[in-house]
This record gives C-alpha cells, structure tokens and sequence, in this order.
C-alpha cells in the first residue's frame, strides 16, 4: 500500500516513459540492424533471387534435322501438331482430371496407359501429352473449356514423321521420349544446356547414331514473369538453330525394291558401293513402323512388336550372325591363292566325300563332282575342295585371312549396336567356352570351316562390305548409310568416310581368278538360273547355312518344319569388270541360295544397273538346281 | 471571417503531430501508388476521413474523454461477445459483426478502448494504488484480449494486450512483479502453445524457417525479405522494384507494403522511414511526460507506444523477424479502418497536449 506522493510519481512516471523511450529506440536499431543485414551484407544474394524470380529461360527447341536418301527424297521429318498436356505439380487429382477431359475429347484407353507410363518415367515438373494429334475441332473444344481446367493445356509441338511408315526402318531407327540412359548420354557430352526442352532422343539407327547432329542447338528466350509464371515481357531471344541434315549413300527406290523383292520372307540385304563403302540399301525385314514410336509407342504395340515370333525388332542385317555356307568359297580361295597354299589351275579328285579322322564329311552331289580345279570349285561349289583346303591351310591361317576382310568383327557401320559374329579360331574357343575339354580346337572342326558352316557365324553386313573389298580389289572401305551432313545454317556439307580404311596385301591376279570364277557362277553355275538372260555381266556365290545339324541324313526340304529350314544366302557384284554395287543377300529358312537369295539379288541389280522395275516379290526358285552348298 | 474560422480549426491541432503524420501520410501515397496506384484516391479519402475524426477528437477535453472510457469498454466488449455468437466468418476466422448496412470488426474498438478505460481505472484508484488494482486492470485487460484470441486474430490480440500492458506498467507495475510475470509467462509457452490453432503455429514454425514450406507458408515471408534484400541501400526506384510489381510480394498494398517501399528506396528509405516513426513517438511520449492527469499521462504513454508496437511489428514480421501475425504498417499501409482508428489515437494526443495546463491553471 502506498500514499500519493505526487512529485514521486511524477518522478517514477518519467523513469518509466525514458526506458520505453530506450526500448523503442533498441527495437528500432534491431531493425535497422536486420535492414543492414538484408539490404547491404546478403544483397547480392537476395538481388541473384529477385533476378531468378523475375527471369525464366525459356528453352526454344530446334528443328531436327532432315533424313534424306541420295536423290533428296524424305525418310525423316518434322511436322507440327497440337497436343493436349498435362502438368501433373498443377492438377490436384489427374484421375478426375482425364475422366472430365474424356467427357469433352476423345481419350482412349490406350492413351491413358501412355500418360501413366510417361508420368511413372517423368521426375521434373515437366507436362505431359494425355493426347497427340488434335483435330482443330478439338483444340476449339478444349479452349472454350479450358477454364475448368487448370494445368491442361494445348500445345503446338514438332512431331518426327517417318512418311513410308514401316520402310527402312532398321536403317533409320526411331525417336521417343528421353530416358535416363538418354540422360546419361547427354550428361557424357555436357549438353544438359542444349537439351533443355527436347522431349526426344534418338533411340536405334541413324536416329541415334547421329542423335547429336540431328538435335541442332536449343534456343532461348529469356522472359520476365510475374508471380503466376506468366511471362509479362521477352527480354531477349536466342533463335535456336535447326538440327544438320543426313544426306544418305542409300537408294530409297532400290531400298524400296529390295524390300519388296523378299515379300513376306524374314531376312536381310546390304548392298555397298565398292569405290566408296557407301551403303545402297541395307534391308533387314521384317521392318516395322517407326511413327509407332515416336509419341511414346502403347503398350498393345510394343508387346505385338516383342513377341511377334518373327522378331520384327531385330536388326537382322547387323545383329543376325548366320553361317555363311558355300558363300565362304571365293574367300577361302583367295586366301589359299594369297597363302601360296592352291594354284588356280591345281586339281583334286572329288570322289564325294572327304575322310578325316575316322570321320566321313559328305559332298551334296552323290558321286562327287571328279577333277576340280579352282574355277570349278567355286562355279558348281564342290564341298570336298574345301574339306581339303581347310585342311591344308590350317585353321589359324583361315582365321587371320578372314579377319583381314572384316569378317568377325564390327564393320564400323554409323549403326550402333552392331554384332561382331563368330570368326572361329583356337584363341576364340578358349575365350567361349568355360571347361578345358570345349576349349580345345579339334582338327576335324576346321574341315566344316572351310565350307562356311561350323561355329562361322557373320552378320549380312559384314558379307556384304567382304564382297565389296574383293569386288574393289581389296582396297577396303568402312560401310556407312550417311554420305555427307549438311549444316543448315551455312549450307556447309561434311563427307562421310571418304577415305579407304585400308588396302588388303592381295596380288591382282589372284583376285581375277576368283572374281572370274563367281561370273562363271552365274553364268553357268548354281546362280545361272537367277541370272539368265541378265544384260550385264555379273559376278555372285550362292550359299546354304545350316540352321541345324542332320547328322549325316539327306535334307528333305518338303518334309521340314519351315523355321527349321536352312538359310538362304547370296553374294554378288556387278558389273563384274567395274563394280558399281556388290551385296549379299540373306533368307532365313529360304532353303537353297540359289532358290530364295539369288533373285532378290537379280531384281535389285537389275533395277541399280538397268532401272528395270521387278513386277512382283522375287520368287523361289523351286526348280533351281542346288549343288553343293 | 475565413481567418477566424481558420484559426479555430488549427487551434487544438498539434503542428509537430501533424506534420511528422503528414510526412508519414506522404511516404504512404507513395508507397501506395507504386503497389495499387488504383487505390490512391480511395485512400486520399481515408485520410480525408481519419483528419477530420482527429480533429474532431483534439477539440475534446480529456475530461470527456474519461467520461466515455467505461461506456466504450463495456460497448467493446459486447461487441465482441455478439462477434462470438452471431460473427460472420471468413477466412476460417470469426471477426466481422454484420450490422445489416455495414460490417465491422468489433475488435479495432478496443485498442483505444483498451488503454483508456485502464488510464480510467488507474485515474479512478490514483490515490492509493495498491497490488490489488494492478490485478484487477490485468483482469480488464485480459477479457477483451481472451475474446479478440478466440476469434481468432493472434494480431489484433497482441496490439490490444500490448495496449494494455503499456498502461500498466506506465502506472508503475512494480519491477520484480514484471520480470515475476515474465518468468511465468515463459514458463507457461509450452501451454501456451497447445492453445494455439495450428495455422497459428505453423506461423510461428515457419518464422524460424521460412524455406522449410517455401511454396506455402513460407513463401509470403521469403519473397518479402527477397524485396527488401534486393533494394540494397539505394532501392531499384519507386514503381521499378520487380518483387512489387510482379506479383510476388503478397498483400502488397496493406501488410507488406513495408517489403514494396523497402525495395524501391532501399535502407536509405527504411532510415527515412524509421526516423519519421522516432520522431512520431518522440512527440507522443513528450506529450505524456507533460500531461497534467494520470490519466492522460498514462492514456498519452500508452497511445504512442501502440504506433511503435504497430511499426514494430510489422517491420520485423515483413522483414523476417517476427511472425506473421497480420499487423499494417502504421500510417502507410492502405486500408480505412487502421487509419482512423490511429488518427482517432493522434486526436486524443493532441486534446491532452492541448489541455496539459488546465488542472494546474
């Protein structure tokens, strides 16, 4: 209890008034102090997080570039369409969303099942298409509801285009939408930068091989936005700069025939130019189509290409590895003439089978086909030379001599992914195989060898560039499909291996002896048939590979399941005194060469040498007299 | 004649007063201008209102003043007993009274209620001041605030209780009861704490880490000290701050229009800013250091330290030290109600200046 005491408190009053007056004045510096803090220590930081607010970099994708074939026409393009996207971070529930977008446009099943795939692979705040391809009518009907849909929007997008659709497809591969490997890829050449915005990768063929070209360089805008993220201003522009066109070695017509000549066979045909390497046609059918791929292929599709049991995804004509069979021949032979191991006109007695090791290896013609000299050996294709021959070089020779023309390992194509084969030898089974007693090279393994049959095992590509080396008189090229690249700013062109990987140590006149014996081929050999009336002159080898072993019995073809039927093969070039084109040629299950394989070839020549168009598929041959293959 | 009339209206006006509010009523246009220069002329008229309540209000003697002190308490707090029965809500918060012409927040009463009715009581009890009535006035104190925090509006709670509190311990709460209270209070947060609504505590969370929600609730508090930090110590220039004028300062124009001013005129405008509000306050505390009553003293004490507590506040919420609790900017922000109730505040400290002789005459 106290007393008025007024002078006291007075006295008191203004000690408390003076230590708020204090404490006003302490808050007031504790602000000034933060102001400080803010506005001069951190405000360059502060200042970098206003600009970042402000400035968004608006990523501007180039165009890709162009595929075209060597006359300029169009395997590869763009076009633009509308999409319908979706942003997933904005759309609170995206199930009601696409139900409610369903009730206005049409989205199928099948486009669910894509976004959702989209949307599991996605991880930035990046929107997604619900639907490809608007119709005009549809992008009107989804603008005048575009209210009741927040983050769904229309967008206009370049789409690849593939315009012959299943046509050379295993050539110019496919884009989709980039993956993580993609990424991967893109981090390996520190181009995040330019892939900012570019929704597609090159994923098989040329598509990927020269994914880098293609892409072009991405442009920017750099716009100024408000807090909403719509932009208010652009500040500057950076134009983006369309991706390099591809100007292909391949023919699209004789690519378009040579697809056609197999009709609905399964197969492959690679056909180079031997001058230059540069490919014609490179066919691996079944094709499939590529457009499938290219917004994200469904699921219904992808499974039916993956299980179909005629694999149409496989690049037969680089990842198939077949047994060459008597397409082999001309190879040994040269090797035999280069080794010193066989003179041309040397003969051997051919009593129709060949005994080595207590072992009978069997020549197709009952009787044998009597004295055979080089010329003869290749023409009617005699088995049993070859036994011998194999013998007499020895299995390390073989090897070492075929390696040398490319058979066994990556031709180097501008493809990825290629398969390197079998080229067999003792160093090559010690590596296959785990137990000592399969890594032992048995002598009577050389024997089959020397037929192309055994552990031989090579892609059509690498026959293909073998045939073009000899055709070119050993001086050997790099097969590749781009001839040159043209960049679309400048008009700048930048050829595409124009020089000779190497020149074979191979004396001339050998080289004419075979390549003299394979116009006997098919002039009066097992490709006669194929090549009667043929108004150039040309040179080829036909070839049968074993798909398995009969054990000795006769090969009935009738009688056979047909994927158990043996593959068809053939080599050509033409004309034979100055090659323009040389190829090889591969029917799986076709039976004989010169049955299924040798036709093909006869329509693709005659249209490159003639421009004679063919009227139907190539057909088989059921008449066509086998040999020894 | 029009001389005349001219000198009895600027007789109960306080020139220092006024013209340390008019620069501050300035600094708002221009703030206002650069962060809604549509909602210029609205405010023009604001002022024009809250001149003419101040003026009205200086020409009243405290004597009357003290005489509507229980009346204005008491019609506050049925206010917001009705606020707690029959009030609008919005924003999931209980605070509008619709009248049926007009809505009003029932709450902003008291903050001159507040701190007049306890001057009152203090003046009612000066001849003996016994612990007793310190008890009671926190008791008065604490009803209102209790009612205001229920609604809830954790800002207008804190102005209020501080109004209070600021005539309390003009009165002279004795010390060792302050730092008693202080203690208790501090020990009693973790109680506290569970009382409170949970946007009420993510607030508070979010002050100590505003980046932790930074699209949420956190982003008002980033994107204001971004402002401000960006303004440097010039400022980008009135209507150029890119934080203002593109949206990313949110309610720009009334409780963070602290974060548009700070970036278009940068620490050298905060300096500016912070000496108008020093001297603001240096005046109201002269004038309570000169009033002739308790009451008024106590009364003219409180009132000027309820335009720091306002500026302080906010301030320090805008600029990331306080939480976010929804205090304008004295003056500056935009917005009717503030404005009069503050000039309501100046009037009153212009009366008791005005009649600082009269009980000594």
């Amino acid at each position: 209890m106290e007393f008025k005491n007024p002078q006291e408190e007075l006295e008191r009053f203004g000690g408390r008034l003076a230590f708020a007056g204090g404490f006003v004045l302490f808050c007031f510096a504790l602000l000034f102090a933060r102001f400080v803090w803010l506005q001069v220590i951190q405000h360059d930081y502060y200042q970098t997080r206003a600009e970042e607010n402000r400035i968004s970099l608006v990523p501007m994708v180039p165009n890709r570039g162009l595929i075209v074939d060597r006359n300029d026409v169009v395997l590869a393009r763009n076009y633009s369409a509308y999409t319908l996207e979706i942003t997933p971070s904005k759309v609170k529930n995206l199930e009601q969303t696409i139900d409610e977008l369903a009730t206005i446009l049409d989205v199928q099943a099948k486009d669910r099942k894509r976004f959702h795939k989209l949307l599991a692979e996605s991880k930035n705040f990046e929107s997604l298409p619900i639907r490809t391809r608007l119709s005009d009518e549809e992008v009107a009907i989804f603008i005048a509801h575009r209210y009741r849909f927040p983050g769904v929007d229309v967008k206009a997008r370049l789409f690849r285009q593939y315009p012959f659709g299943a046509f050379a497809s295993h050539l110019l591969g496919y884009i989709g939408r980039v993956n993580d490997r993609d990424l991967e890829k893109i981090e390996e050449r520190d181009a995040e930068d330019n892939y900012r915005g570019t929704e597609h990768f090159g994923k098989t063929g040329l598509e990927q091989h020269y994914e880098f070209e293609l892409h072009g360089i991405t442009g920017f805008e750099q716009v100024e936005v408000d807090a909403g993220g719509r932009a208010v201003r652009t500040l500057a522009r950076t134009a983006p700069v369309a991706g390099n066109n591809l100007t292909l070695t391949v023919d699209a017509k004789l690519q378009e025939i040579a697809e056609k000549a197999f009709g609905d066979r399964k197969g492959a045909l690679v056909a180079i130019e031997p001058s230059t390497g540069g490919i014609l046609a490179l066919v691996a059918v079944p094709n499939y189509d590529p457009n499938l791929f290219v917004d994200g292929i469904d699921s219904q599709n992808w499974d039916m290409l993956n299980t179909s049991p005629d694999k149409p995804m496989v690049n037969r004509a680089l990842n198939g590895a077949y047994p060459p069979g008597s397409t082999f021949k001309p190879f040994m032979a040269l090797g035999a003439l280069t080794l010193g191991k066989r003179r041309a006109e040397q003969t051997i007695f051919d009593p129709g089978f060949y005994n080595f090791g207590g072992h009978t290896f069997r020549d197709d013609k009952k009787g044998g086909h009597g004295s055979v000299d080089m010329y003869k050996s290749i023409v009617h294709s005699c088995d049993t030379y070859y036994y011998m021959l194999a013998n007499d070089m020895g299995i390390d020779n073989i090897a070492s001599f075929m390696g040398s023309l490319g058979l066994g390992s990556r031709t180097g194509v501008d493809i990825d992914g290629e398969s390197e084969g079998v080229l067999p030898s003792p160093e090559w089974k010690k590596k296959r195989f785990r137990k000592p007693e399969q890594q032992k090279w048995y002598a009577g393994e050389t024997i089959s060898i020397g037929i192309g049959q055994g552990y031989n095992a090579y892609t059509p590509i690498q026959l293909a560039q073998a045939t073009a080396t000899l055709a070119n008189n050993g001086v050997m090229f790099r097969p590749h499909l781009v001839r040159h690249i043209t960049d679309t700013r400048t008009g700048k062109q930048t050829l595409i291996e124009p020089q000779p990987l190497k020149t074979l140590p191979l004396k001339q006149e050998h080289i004419d002896v075979i390549k003299n014996a394979m116009v006997g081929v098919n002039k009066e050999g097992t490709g006669a048939r194929a090549f009667a009336g043929a108004e150039y002159v040309s040179a080829g080898k036909t070839g049968t590979a074993q798909v398995f072993s009969l054990k000795g019995a006769q090969y009935k073809e009738g009688g056979m399941k047909k994927e158990l039927r043996d593959h068809a093969l053939f080599i050509a070039f033409a004309p034979a005194d100055q090659p323009k084109i040389a190829l090889a040629v591969l029917v799986e299950n076709g039976g004989f060469g010169a049955q299924a394989a040798a036709p093909i070839a006869r329509q693709v020549l005659d249209y490159y040498l003639l421009g004679k168009l063919p009227k139907a598929p190539a057909p088989a041959d059921e008449d066509a007299v086998e040999e020894d293959e | 004649m029009i001389r005349n009339f001219w000198l009895k209206l600027i007789a109960p006006i306080d020139g220092p007063l006024l013209g340390f509010s008019a620069l501050l009523l300035l600094v708002a246009l221009i703030a206002v201008g650069s962060a809604s220069p549509e909602r210029v002329t609205a405010q023009l008229l604001n002022i024009a209102v809250a001149l003419t309540v101040m003026r009205i209000v200086a020409q009243m003697p405290p004597q009357r003043l003290m005489h509507l002190a229980l009346p204005a308490y008491a019609f506050g707090i049925l206010l917001l007993i009705a606020v707690a029965l029959f009030g609008d809500v919005s924003k999931g918060a209980r605070r509008w009274l619709n009248l049926g012409f007009m809505r009003i927040q029932p709450s902003e009463v008291m903050k001159i209620a507040m701190p007049l009715m306890l001057a009152w009581y203090f003046q009612k009890h000066e001849a003996m001041l016994r612990l007793r009535d310190y008890a009671v006035a926190v008791l008065l104190l604490l009803l209102p605030v209790a009612l205001i925090a229920r609604q809830p509006d954790l800002g207008t709670a804190v102005l209020v209780s501080a109004a209070g509190f600021f005539v309390i311990f003009l009165a002279g709460l004795p010390w060792k009861v302050i730092i008693g209270l202080g203690a208790a209070g501090a020990a009693a947060a973790p109680f506290a704490w569970n009382l409170l609504h949970d946007y009420q505590r993510s607030r508070v969370l979010t002050l100590f880490d505003p980046e932790r929600d930074p699209l949420g609730k956190g982003f008002h508090i980033i994107q204001s000290t971004i402002a401000i930090g960006s303004g440097g110590i010039l400022g980008k220039g009135w209507g150029q701050g890119t934080q203002a004028q593109l949206e990313f300062i949110p309610e720009r124009h009334t409780d963070f229009i602290f974060a548009v001013y700070s970036e278009e005129f940068g620490l050298l405008g905060n300096l500016v800013l912070l000496f108008l509000y020093a001297l603001l306050i240096g005046r109201g505390l002269m004038i309570a250091a000169n009033a002739a009553t308790l009451f008024s003293r106590l009364l003219a004490g409180a009132i000027t330290l309820i335009f720091f507590t306002y500026a302080f506040v906010n301030m320090g919420m805008v600029s990331g030290i306080l939480p976010v609790v929804g205090v304008p900017l004295p003056l500056i922000s935009y917005g009717g109600t503030a404005l009069v109730t503050l000039f309501l505040g100046i009037g009153i400290l212009m009366s008791i200046h005005k009649n600082r002789m009269l009980v000594q005459k």
